[in-house]
């Protein structure tokens, strides 16, 4: 009696595995598009937080600041919530720079009687600061203060950053939820086909007395294991498909192990999903 | 034990099939519900086993009332009401002792109690010596008295017959009927839906309702009542 439900459902999977296969199969490859959208969106994510460790804001400082206000404009700016970190780089340190990273352009800047490069304030954010609002709230207040020349931050990068990030967000969200529902479909209607087979047996278990829930069970556990195959499925092809690319066509980071344990439990809970479904619809229409 | 009260039954489709249905079936009693085909013989056993709803009116049974029963409380009235239908439904890729035991475990029996029951309920049934048989291995008697050995897999306290001689000769038919009555005898009450009126004669001893056109329009127990 107790293991009942699981031996049904082993029963009806073995009675029927060219079909159980297929509704495997089926969910795992709508489940290897989701995966495989989930691997560029991890990396561009990857790839973003490396952009966003450089987002920084420069303050460029008028040439006649004073060493007071320039330790006002350190404390200030320091004291922001934002603020990771605010380095003064002086107007030397500017030209020494350049001409190190300028290495073409050393003899004209040797020839230079005056150093026309300016002093700047380099300030870093905090990480879960580095979003476009929070730059651009400090390079706002920054740019208060009378002695600050000019304030730099490549808005349109940090902007650009975020769209490009939004809108992963958006279609990764959109065709999962696209395949999640072709999923449900299919084991819905492996579901349907196996209470339609077994619907003698189901008839009989109500004339004896068997309870909806005990009915129910093998055919939810049906579709559970078939959700489970299908994201196991998933699993190696999109493995499968990051080998292939990582190295050959372009570095790629694997999915963390929570996103892979999440996205093949995400397979069990569709199956179970599209069993319940199935069941809501079907098995009522026997009294 | 069993109660109908002024029952209605009316289909989207076909119309009104029970008007006005009312009679009780007492403890241990054995009852033939007779009438023509479409009479509504079947409709009141279906009611009584809860498969359907009456439209209008109250069926009671073994302490359960339409009125009151809850989806979830029809399997606990269901294993006290023995149902035996024509065509056997038995499941056809299971032996008798097979069908007798998935009976059992799906209404949560212990493993251990299964297999003695089952070869109990076939012994009653006169088929111990068949139970490795698949239903298509059995003679129609022999289905229909493996069908009875499992609505009797929970005791009932009423077995329910919807025509259970219809589908076999008259060698089997009074075999079963005499199985019925034994079943009978031991404290079930029987409903027994029939339109064999020569087995309703022959057997004048046991009350007859018999239904018309959705109606009762003759109950013997009220006629015996009559002074």
């Amino acid at each position: 009696m107790k293991f009942h439900s699981v031996r049904e459902a082993l029963a009806a999977l073995q009675r029927a595995p060219g079909l159980a296969l297929l509704s495997a199969t089926s969910i795992g490859l709508s489940l290897f598009v989701i995966g495989s959208f989930a691997v560029v969106t991890y990396n561009v994510e990857v790839a973003l937080r490396a952009i966003e460790r450089r987002v920084e804001i420069v303050a460029y400082l008028r040439d006649d600041i004073t060493a007071a206000q320039l330790e006002v404009l350190q404390s200030d700016v320091r004291s922001f919530p934002e603020v990771d970190s605010a380095l003064h780089v002086s107007k030397f340190e500017a030209m020494r720079s350049a001409m190190q990273q300028l290495d073409e352009f050393r003899d004209v800047f040797s020839d230079l009687e005056l150093n026309p490069l300016p002093a700047s304030l380099e300030v870093q954010l905090r990480p879960e600061f580095r979003n476009p609002q929070s730059v651009r709230r400090v390079a706002d207040l920054i740019a208060l203060y009378p002695f600050v020349e000019d304030v730099r931050y490549g808005r349109e990068w940090v902007d650009k950053i975020y769209q490009l990030r939004r809108l992963g967000g958006a279609v990764a969200t959109i065709l999962g939820f696209a395949f999640a529902v072709v999923a449900i479909i299919i084991i819905g209607t492996t579901v349907r086909m196996a209470v339609l087979a077994r619907r003698d047996e189901i008839a009989v278990m109500r004339l004896v007395g068997a309870t909806d829930g005990f009915i129910r069970r093998p055919f939810l556990l049906e579709g559970l294991i078939t959700g489970l195959v299908g994201g196991l499925l998933a699993l190696l092809l999109t493995y499968g498909a990051y080998a292939a690319i990582d190295g050959t066509l372009i570095d790629l980071e694997w999915l963390p192990p929570l996103w892979t344990a999440c996205g093949t439990l995400a397979g069990g809970l569709l199956g179970l999903l599209a069993s319940g479904l199935a069941l809501k619809r079907h098995l009522m229409s026997y009294a | 034990m069993i109660k109908l009260v002024n029952v209605y039954k009316e289909y989207p489709r076909s119309g009104l099939a029970l008007k006005n249905v009312s009679f009780h079936l007492a403890k241990g009693e054995l009852a033939f519900l007779t009438g023509p085909s479409g009479a509504g013989k079947s409709t009141v056993l279906r009611l009584i086993h809860m498969a359907e709803s009456p439209s209008d009116g109250e069926v009671r049974v073994s302490g359960f009332s339409s009125k009151r029963i809850k989806r979830r409380e029809i399997p606990k009235l269901r294993r006290r009401v023995g149902i035996i239908f024509q065509d056997f439904r038995l499941i056809r890729d299971r032996t008798a002792a097979e069908n007798l035991a998935f009976a059992l475990e799906v209404t949560g029996a212990k493993n251990s109690e299964v297999k003695g029951k089952v070869q109990r309920l076939l012994a009653q049934v006169g088929l111990a010596a068949r139970s490795g048989a698949y239903p298509d291995e059995l003679s129609g008697g022999e289905q229909q008295r493996v069908t009875i050995a499992r609505a009797l897999i929970h005791e009932p306290v009423v077995l329910l017959a919807d025509e259970p001689m219809g589908n076999l000769d008259e060698r089997a038919s009074r075999g079963i009927f005499d199985l019925v009555r034994d079943i009978n005898a031991a404290g079930t009450a029987v409903l027994m839906a029939t339109h064999d009126l020569e087995l309703v004669r022959r057997y004048s001893q046991y009350r007859v309702i018999e239904l018309s056109t959705g109606g009762v329009v003759f109950d013997s127990r009220e006629a015996d009542e009559v002074p």
